[in-house]
């Protein structure tokens, strides 16, 4: 029985109402959260050790055979994303603990991060489209409860935006559920790629495959980004880092999902229109991110670039530009939580949130500015750092495809992603401190451990790259080849 | 009659439109809840609309009508009922705080 | 000005009671026919709301000295204790049991698992419903 691939969404969620009981002994909270998130980061470990050695496990739940009952799959795709998933989620759960504040904590901060967490890890794992919907949703109300906790005014007004926008885009994910479900009769994904090649994509499946594609833009942030920077800007750091880190990427997962397996045929539209998006999502990201003169707007537009950038081993849809993507996917999730991370702690050290107005941060706390550069380095894709290996395989397929408008753009955002970092690095980490030696904060030790952590994972993922690769190289060879994923799940023909 | 529900559809996301536009937050939670009862309409719809018998076994022996897209919308009926209450407490709670239901009052940046 | 509610309270009194039978009795007849955990709940938690509109939230506090956001969370996990007790059998993920019992009384019984399901399903309609209205409706 393969039921430990549930694990990942059933015990977030059994210990995160375990929580609810423990309201307010708050230490009995943290051990338990940290220990759950450290589990499942063990079991996508395992599962990713075994999809490895077995090829493509599945779960049907309750013993109903696909496409008739719902299921969830384990790929290396999936698996590695869960793993980078709870890691992140561990180490921020760590920044969490000595910075959150105890009127969070008693307002259920770390059920709620458990809920996310399941939503997450079921939108990774789940086979069934319809399914992902749930675990969207699931994802989606853990994550308004987190913008609003707190309750001040512009939490609640960014988190009225938010919420409605992702209403509003969750009505367009049950459009296109029920076009996709009028015109296939299925939801299985595996089934809805047989039927679609069957069939051939005509017209109406081109448009409900667009439909999705607009759905999951709007939770990726790729070209749809209006709402990121606003509601990205407002909850306590902890929780952006981990929306930073997980939330868009969940949606780049679904869009990966959607058009490598499911809809393919018409690759001359949908792919050349998410190659176009990423293009210009990357251009605007670039242009916020100059524009910025607040560290946090700057960040949040940074996530955006990293969107577009990811995107574009999408649209050239070859094995090694997934691979690259795959690569970047990983490297962005951890650089982002970290970059979060940072520019929230510097914001609380400065009382600060306009570049201009901090400096000499690194005279105070030289180990968080150097954390800081690495993090900037690896942004950039400067070697031997983490972001390096992903850029140069999307730059290389590129070339190959012929995509030389998209790698300019690519390579172009790089440079400007490392002007808006170094600005912020000059500006607030550089030159005279005006804050005296007696009124400086100290760092709260379990958030300096949490950066070191994450820069650690930074240089280990770029030293170490030679040792995910089999992992990477097979789960871009089953998105090059949805025929093994459909084997696996429907059985051979 | 299944042209008839289309239109059906169509007028509610219409209504539901118009409402989201407004600038009071309370229509505008309104409209969101019309758009998800259009778009559940929508999916019985293309699901077909009674073509068999209940899908009960002791009450028929069949062709059953299909039973997958009212499983669908029961659980996306769930989902909205749980957003929307949640968006109302919010709206509620914005209101306490800013003491104004309207969009065009909300203004201000961020860093305030 | 106290208002005239003599109608609604004696109303309540006798309806809530006929609400609390609609409701487990959809619960019941949930497994083979139209009804169950959801629908049940939601019929059982308006009989709660009905109460805490006809009288005030203290009143029915001291009758029911529940905190409702818990009986969500017992709810729930009710509700994936039975999906994960699957996994102790080592059967898929969220597969059901069911066997026929012989009660006095009542006769042949079906019981599945899948009522130990629909009851934790039932309990989170009942306290998320009753939270929404209360949280709405507890400050000034």
């Amino acid at each position: 029985m393969n039921n430990i691939i549930v694990l990942p969404l059933i015990i977030p969620i059994v210990t995160a109402i375990l929580l609810v009981f423990l309201r307010h002994n708050i230490r009995l909270q943290r051990i338990v959260s940290l220990v759950t998130v450290a589990a499942v980061s063990i079991i996508a470990f395992i599962l990713l050790l075994e999809v490895q050695t077995n090829g493509i496990m599945k779960i049907d739940f309750s013993g109903w055979l696909p496409p008739f009952g719902i299921l969830f799959v384990a790929d290396s795709f999936s698996m590695l994303l869960v793993l980078t998933a709870n890691i992140i989620t561990a180490i921020c759960l760590i920044y969490a603990f000595s910075t959150i504040g105890g009127r969070h904590e008693r307002m259920f901060f770390y059920p709620f991060v458990l809920f996310l967490i399941a939503g997450v890890n079921g939108s990774f794992l789940t086979g069934d489209i319809f399914n992902l919907f749930v675990c969207f949703e699931v994802m989606l109300l853990a994550s308004y409860v987190l913008v609003a906790l707190g309750g001040e005014k512009f939490q609640l007004r960014e988190s009225l935006k938010y919420v409605l926008i992702n209403v509003v885009a969750s009505w367009m994910f049950l459009v296109a559920l029920a076009y996709l479900y009028g015109t296939l009769k299925t939801l299985n994904m595996a089934h809805i790629a047989v039927r679609v090649a069957e069939a051939g994509q005509d017209p109406v499946l081109t448009t409900v495959a667009i439909l999705f594609l607009i759905v999951f833009s709007l939770k990726a942030g790729l070209l749809l980004f209006f709402w990121l920077p606003g509601s990205y800007s407002v909850p306590p750091t902890a929780v952006q880092a981990l929306f930073a880190a997980l939330l868009t990427k969940v949606g780049i997962y679904a869009l990966f999902r959607t058009f490598t397996l499911m809809f393919t045929l018409n690759a001359s539209i949908t792919h050349m229109l998410i190659g176009v998006m990423a293009g210009i999502t990357i251009v605007l990201g670039c242009l916020g991110a100059l524009s910025g003169r607040d560290v946090r707007t700057i960040a949040a537009y940074n996530v955006i670039i990293g969107v577009g950038f990811i995107l574009i081993g999408l649209a050239i849809g070859t094995e090694q530009a997934f691979a690259g993507a795959i690569y970047y996917l990983i490297h962005d999730m951890v650089a982002k939580a970290l970059l979060f991370l940072i520019v929230g702690t510097m914001v609380y050290l400065t009382g600060e949130i306009i570049v201009k107005n901090m400096n000499g941060l690194i005279r105070h706390y030289p180990l968080f500015g150097w954390i800081y550069f690495i993090v900037m380095c690896a942004l950039a894709g400067i070697p031997p750092l983490s972001g390096f290996l992903g850029k140069v395989l999307i730059g290389q397929q590129a070339v190959e495809g012929g995509f030389y408008v998209l790698l300019a753009i690519g390579f172009g955002s790089s440079i400007i992603v490392l002007y808006s970092l170094l600005r912020i690095f000059l500006a607030a980490f550089f030159g005279e401190t005006s804050i005296s030696e007696e009124d400086k904060k100290p760092i709260p030790k379990g958030a300096m451990a949490s950066f070191v952590v994450l820069a650690l994972c930074i240089i280990a993922l770029g030293l170490g790259a030679e040792g995910i690769a089999p992992y990477v190289e097979d789960a871009a060879r089953t998105l090059a080849d949805p025929a093994i994923y459909i084997e696996a799940i429907l059985g051979a023909k | 009659m299944e042209s008839l529900i289309v239109i059906l559809v169509g007028i509610l996301v219409a209504v539901a439109t118009y409402l989201i536009l407004s600038r009071t937050v309370i229509r505008v939670i309104l409209g969101t809840a019309v758009l998800s009862h259009a778009v559940h309409l929508l999916i019985l719809t293309v699901g077909g609309l009674k073509k068999g018998d209940v899908p009960l076994l002791s009450q028929s022996d069949g062709p059953y009508t299909d039973a997958l897209p009212q499983a669908l919308i029961l659980t996306a009926i769930v989902i909205s009922f749980a957003v929307t209450a949640f968006v109302l407490v919010l709206a509620y709670r914005m209101y306490g705080t800013n003491g104004t239901d309207d969009f065009s009052k909300l203004g201000g940046s961020s860093d305030e | 000005m106290k208002i005239n509610d003599v109608i609604l309270r004696t109303v309540v009194k006798a309806v809530v009671f006929i609400i609390l039978t609609l409701g487990v009795y959809l619960f019941f007849a949930g497994h083979n026919a139209p009804g169950g955990g959801f629908i049940g709940g939601l019929v059982l938690g308006s009989a709660v709301v009905l109460l805490y509109l006809t009288y005030d939230i203290e009143t029915v506090h001291k009758g029911m000295p529940f905190d409702f956001k818990k009986v969500a969370a017992f709810g729930v996990l009710l509700a994936t204790g039975t999906a994960i007790g699957s996994i102790f059998f080592n059967v898929p993920f969220l597969t059901q049991a069911a066997r026929e019992f012989h009660f006095p009384l009542l006769g042949e019984t079906h019981l599945s698992t899948v009522m130990i399901f629909e009851a934790g399903v039932a309990l989170t309609v009942i306290g998320t419903l009753v939270t929404i209205i209360l949280s709405i409706s507890e400050d000034e």
